[in-house]
């Protein structure tokens, strides 16, 4: 175990060189998703898509994208915009 | 010193019993194994996406018609500019291409001409109408190189060659594997966008505290617009990678059923060597309290060296192996997977609750049935 913590604090070091890298890239492409889950439009950016987006395919469409069932459902609405435009 | 003879004996008798002893702590392991590899795969996942997307666009601005999400007028912009706290405000042109050759989905992004050479950009930026940058998941699925041409079919249905001046380097592989960087130009021409329409509008705000001041402005202002915020990046990937999300749901659930079913299995009776064993003890002279201490410290053993296996054999499966038996659930259908190193972040709450969740559970179970055993009376215990 202590072999396994010191490769990671390995690991980690390596990795924080790489970040700044990472970020840079996400910056200058204003990239806003992994691509993890490539088999559909709101798989590929989730944080892009609605909560709805799955079952507008057709109208009560069933969701058939595996990915669709490994992602939460929903997220949570940003309370303070919601609230500032009903008032 | 009472205290460790017991433990002395509790060694001497669990080693009296190898074969069994081992074959549990494997199958005790192996459970412990599968949660940690769960745990240990989205934490590092979620970390990544936070250390990364800490850069991502402030606020980006989607039109939607007909509950879709639709182009947005670049008019638009003008408007938005207008919001005090504002900064910079441009349009972001990308889309989604079905690769029929390949079965996959590309993500094709336009970029604003003259962008300087990224570190994880092996070779350069494109900046012509032809020129593309590739991820190395396209790469691999089109079987091209740097230098090679790119052969796509646009939306007039006609081919269109574009020259590969640059790769992504494998680094990045976890942002940038299906990406198709091309000029604003080359995107626009070859999906056909209309002369004022753009995919969304990425708006800075100067001020973070501002952003959900800035996003309720511009729905507002514009009612048929999504504003999306850096935050919900964040909190996307903290839902999608949570204990309730589906895979963890699956998964954890799994492998916590079949823990169960073995403490289960424990604690519903212990072997007729062992009644006899705490049977003799009693008749020597034990307590019935050094009874239990004994069978404490030979399941505080047992589940130790099972967590401590299992949690080594989770990090080597997801840190050495990169998650070959979970990968598959991530996967999904997704044709471009990208093969991704993750970074061994290890959140000391989760190991604290794995052995929470299966010490403890454990140990209860391996006391209570010889608790049982150690009140009756010493004979009864041996003759049954």
């Amino acid at each position: 175990m202590g072999l396994l913590f010191f490769f990671s604090r390995v690991c980690l070091t390596r990795e924080e060189r790489v970040i700044p890298a990472k970020r840079e890239l996400v910056k200058t492409l204003e990239l806003t998703d992994l691509a993890i889950w490539t088999e559909a439009r709101y798989t590929r950016h989730p944080s892009q898509a609605d909560c709805f987006t799955p079952f507008q395919d057709s109208p009560s469409a069933f969701e058939h994208f595996p990915a669709g069932s490994i992602l939460a459902p929903g997220r949570p609405a940003d309370s303070t915009t919601t609230l500032q435009i009903r008032r | 010193m009472r205290r460790l003879k017991i433990l002395e004996y509790a060694l001497s008798s669990l080693l009296r019993r190898k074969y069994k002893n081992l074959s549990l702590v494997i199958v005790y392991a192996l459970t412990i194994s599968i949660l940690a590899s769960i745990l240990f795969l989205t934490h590092a996942l979620k970390q990544e996406a936070e250390a990364v997307f800490s850069d991502a666009p402030n606020l980006i601005v989607q039109k939607l018609f007909a509950g879709r999400h639709d182009l947005i007028s670049t008019d638009d912009i003008h408007l938005i500019r207008k919001i005090p706290g504002v900064g910079d405000v441009h349009p972001r042109y990308w889309g989604y291409y079905f690769d029929a050759l390949s079965q996959s989905n590309y993500t094709f992004m336009g970029i604003r001409e003259g962008l300087p050479g990224l570190k994880l950009v092996e070779g350069q930026m494109p900046a012509e109408e032809g020129e593309c940058t590739i991820g190395r998941g396209v790469a691999r699925a089109q079987f091209t190189g740097l230098g090679d041409q790119l052969v796509l079919i646009d939306s007039r249905n006609k081919s269109v060659k574009f020259r590969i001046v640059g790769i992504f380097d494998a680094a990045s592989n976890l942002l940038s594997n299906d990406l198709v960087l091309m000029t604003r130009k080359g995107i626009q021409k070859f999906f056909d966008f209309p002369s004022n329409r753009a995919t969304d509008i990425v708006v800075e705000v100067y001020n973070p505290e501002e952003i959900s001041t800035v996003a309720a402005k511009i729905r507002k202002m514009l009612p048929g617009t999504r504003p999306i915020a850096k935050d919900e990046i964040f909190r996307t990937y903290d839902s999608v990678f949570n204990w309730r999300s589906g895979m963890m749901l699956t998964l954890f659930s799994a492998a916590l059923f079949a823990f169960s079913i073995l403490a289960w299995d424990k604690a519903t009776g212990i072997s007729g060597a062992e009644k006899n064993e705490i049977g003799i003890l009693k008749a020597v002279g034990w307590d019935t309290a050094d009874i239990l201490e004994l069978k404490f410290w030979e399941g505080i053993v047992i589940s130790f060296t099972a967590l401590l296996g299992g949690l080594t054999a989770a990090f080597v499966h997801v840190f050495f192996f990169n998650a070959p038996l979970l990968t598959p659930v991530l996967k999904g259908w997704s044709v471009l997977f990208p093969t991704f190193r993750l970074t061994p972040y290890i959140d000391l709450y989760q190991v604290f609750v794995i052995a929470l969740l299966t010490v403890a559970p454990y140990i209860a179970c391996t006391v209570i049935p010889s608790w049982k055993a150690a009140v009756t009376d010493p004979e009864m215990v041996m003759r049954s």
